[in-house]
């Protein structure tokens, strides 16, 4: 279970979160989605804490932030073995199991710059895994990844999040988050305009993005009979 | 590991062994007033100086940090050079490595006020603009000298020596400089947590205000401490963690032991050299250390460059 109480961040000029209160429980996938500068990636630092007067949850907590890298060439097995730092250990069956579940036990001696976009994701994915934490908090873990590995993450998350912890994805791609998160979160001008099921705030988070239904979407193919 | 620390033993040995007085065993009060001094000051600086590389590049997540870049070698510089500049130095001589040390705290201390709460950016910033102002007030001393030979004393002191350091001098520089490394070797954890950034560093409950403030403060003794008896020494700081990487991996916390002995090892390996080559050439004197040091990182640092483009 994680709640943010009614909070509001303003940074400088700008008002990053304006009231905005969240909860959500273990079990869900829940997609945060809203144009640029709506306030997601805000949602999600104050989520984990992040913003002033908030405290982190290190164990608990697991936050990826938005195209993270890793300063130096580690190793995949020493960059998910950072996500044990909470627990003051070096779990290596937790590490291991991180690694399995996202599928690059076999690159885990390989160094994390000499590999792809799409495997970076994952060994970033991994860290948070290691941590064994009850709820992701995750920014865009898709982004600038093919069709085939963003639906591969997606289902890896579903699964999760199936298992009994909460999962929450900032996500772009409005496609990803219709088909596999059981809420959805629409962010506008740092508040939450719409929270429900993903049908039901479709047609609201299309109009954000000033998209019209049916006219700019691409029209869904019929599978072959 | 293990393998660095033989090394330096072996060099410390050999270090006791050159000198003025020629190689071989040297009389008791060689030995130990001017041999002994040396030796350990060489360790000391040099492992001090790496340690302070590895952790500043750890805590800036940049390859290129060096204590220099923050301008704390360059206000310990500055503090001495004013100690010459005044006169205090003629006046009682510890004045300079006084003033030098407490240069450098000033330094780390105004960094830290004017980075403030502004993270890691602009603490590199702030570095930057100390290293500019303190290499301008330098220049204005030397313009400015009051005669040719304190011209020529802060010139020489600037390019970074430790010939004819006593036991006097190793006694004010340890505290500090030992001081600094312990600091330094704690912070292993909070880097590595760092090498995601910060955002993800404070969600892993590391202190990310606390362990780069712990950094700039353990660097400017560490480093402080050298500059006021040495001068400027470069190069170590930023060479020895280049050289760990490949052996020991990039995890930052994993280069912060082993530079220890590799930055002491490289220091008095050039000192040792600018030792023995009055025995082998005609050379009237000898080299200043830190001149040694830079000819000989600039080239490796070369090789290392080609190889990262690789």
């Amino acid at each position: 279970m994680i709640a943010l109480p009614p909070t509001s961040w303003r940074q400088g000029e700008s008002l990053l979160l304006d009231q905005v209160a969240f909860s959500a429980a273990p079990g869900h996938l829940v997609a945060v989605v809203g144009p640029n500068g709506a306030g997601k990636t805000s949602l999600l630092r104050a989520l984990a804490g992040l913003h002033p007067g908030g405290r982190p949850r290190p164990a608990q907590v697991a936050y990826l932030p938005q195209g993270a890298q890793s300063a130096w060439g580690l190793s995949v097995r020493d960059l998910a073995a950072l996500g044990r730092i909470p627990h003051n250990d070096r779990d290596p069956e937790a590490i291991a199991h991180a690694l399995d579940a996202c599928g690059i036990t076999h690159l885990c001696d390989a160094r994390i710059d000499r590999l792809s976009g799409g495997q970076v994701r994952r060994a970033m994915l991994a860290r948070a895994f290691a941590t064994r934490p009850d709820i992701f908090l995750l920014d865009e873990p898709t982004a600038d990844l093919d069709p085939a590995a963003a639906h591969q993450i997606m289902s890896l998350l579903q699964r999760t999040a199936k298992s009994g912890r909460c999962v929450i994805v900032v996500l772009h791609a409005l496609e990803l988050a219709t088909r596999y998160a059981d809420r959805m979160v629409l962010m506008q001008h740092g508040r939450i305009a719409a929270d429900d099921a993903p049908d039901i705030v479709m047609p609201f988070a299309a109009a954000a993005f000033g998209m019209r239904l049916g006219i700019d979407c691409a029209p869904r193919l019929l599978p072959p009979r | 590991m293990k393998l660095l620390w033989v090394l330096l033993l072996a060099l410390a040995l050999g270090s006791l062994l050159v000198g003025g007085a020629g190689l071989g065993l040297p009389r008791a009060d060689i030995l130990w007033q001017i041999r002994l001094p040396r030796t350990a000051l060489a360790i000391l600086i040099g492992g001090g100086l790496a340690v302070s590389g590895a952790s500043l590049q750890g805590a800036l997540r940049n390859p290129l940090a060096d204590p220099g870049l923050l301008g704390i070698g360059g206000c310990a510089a500055l503090g001495a050079v004013l100690a010459y500049y005044w006169g205090w130095s003629a006046a009682f001589a510890p004045a300079l490595p006084v003033a030098s040390l407490l240069a450098a705290l000033a330094a780390a201390v105004a960094l830290l006020l004017v980075a403030g709460r502004g993270g890691v950016l602009s603490l590199i910033l702030a570095g930057v603009a100390l290293s500019a102002l303190s290499a301008a007030f330098i220049a204005l001393a030397l313009a400015l000298a009051p005669n040719p030979y304190a011209l020529a004393e802060i010139t020489f002191w600037l390019l970074g020596s430790i010939a004819d350091r006593s036991l006097a001098h190793l006694a004010l520089a340890a505290p500090p400089i030992l001081i600094g490394v312990a600091v330094l070797l704690t912070l292993g954890r909070g880097l590595d947590a760092l090498s995601l950034g910060e955002d993800a560093a404070a969600s892993l409950g590391q202190p990310v205000q606390r362990t780069v403030r712990l950094a700039a403060l353990g660097c400017a003794l560490a480093v402080g401490g050298g500059a006021a008896v040495a001068g400027g020494i470069g190069f170590v700081g930023l060479l020895v963690p280049h050289l760990l990487r490949p052996w020991f991996g990039e995890r930052p916390s994993g280069l912060l032991a082993p530079s220890f002995p590799l930055g002491a090892a490289l220091l008095l390996g050039a000192d040792m050299l600018v030792r023995g080559l009055p025995l082998l050439l005609p050379l009237n004197g000898e080299l200043p250390v830190g001149v040694v040091t830079a000819m000989l990182g600039a080239p490796a640092l070369v090789v290392l460059a080609r190889r990262v483009g690789r």
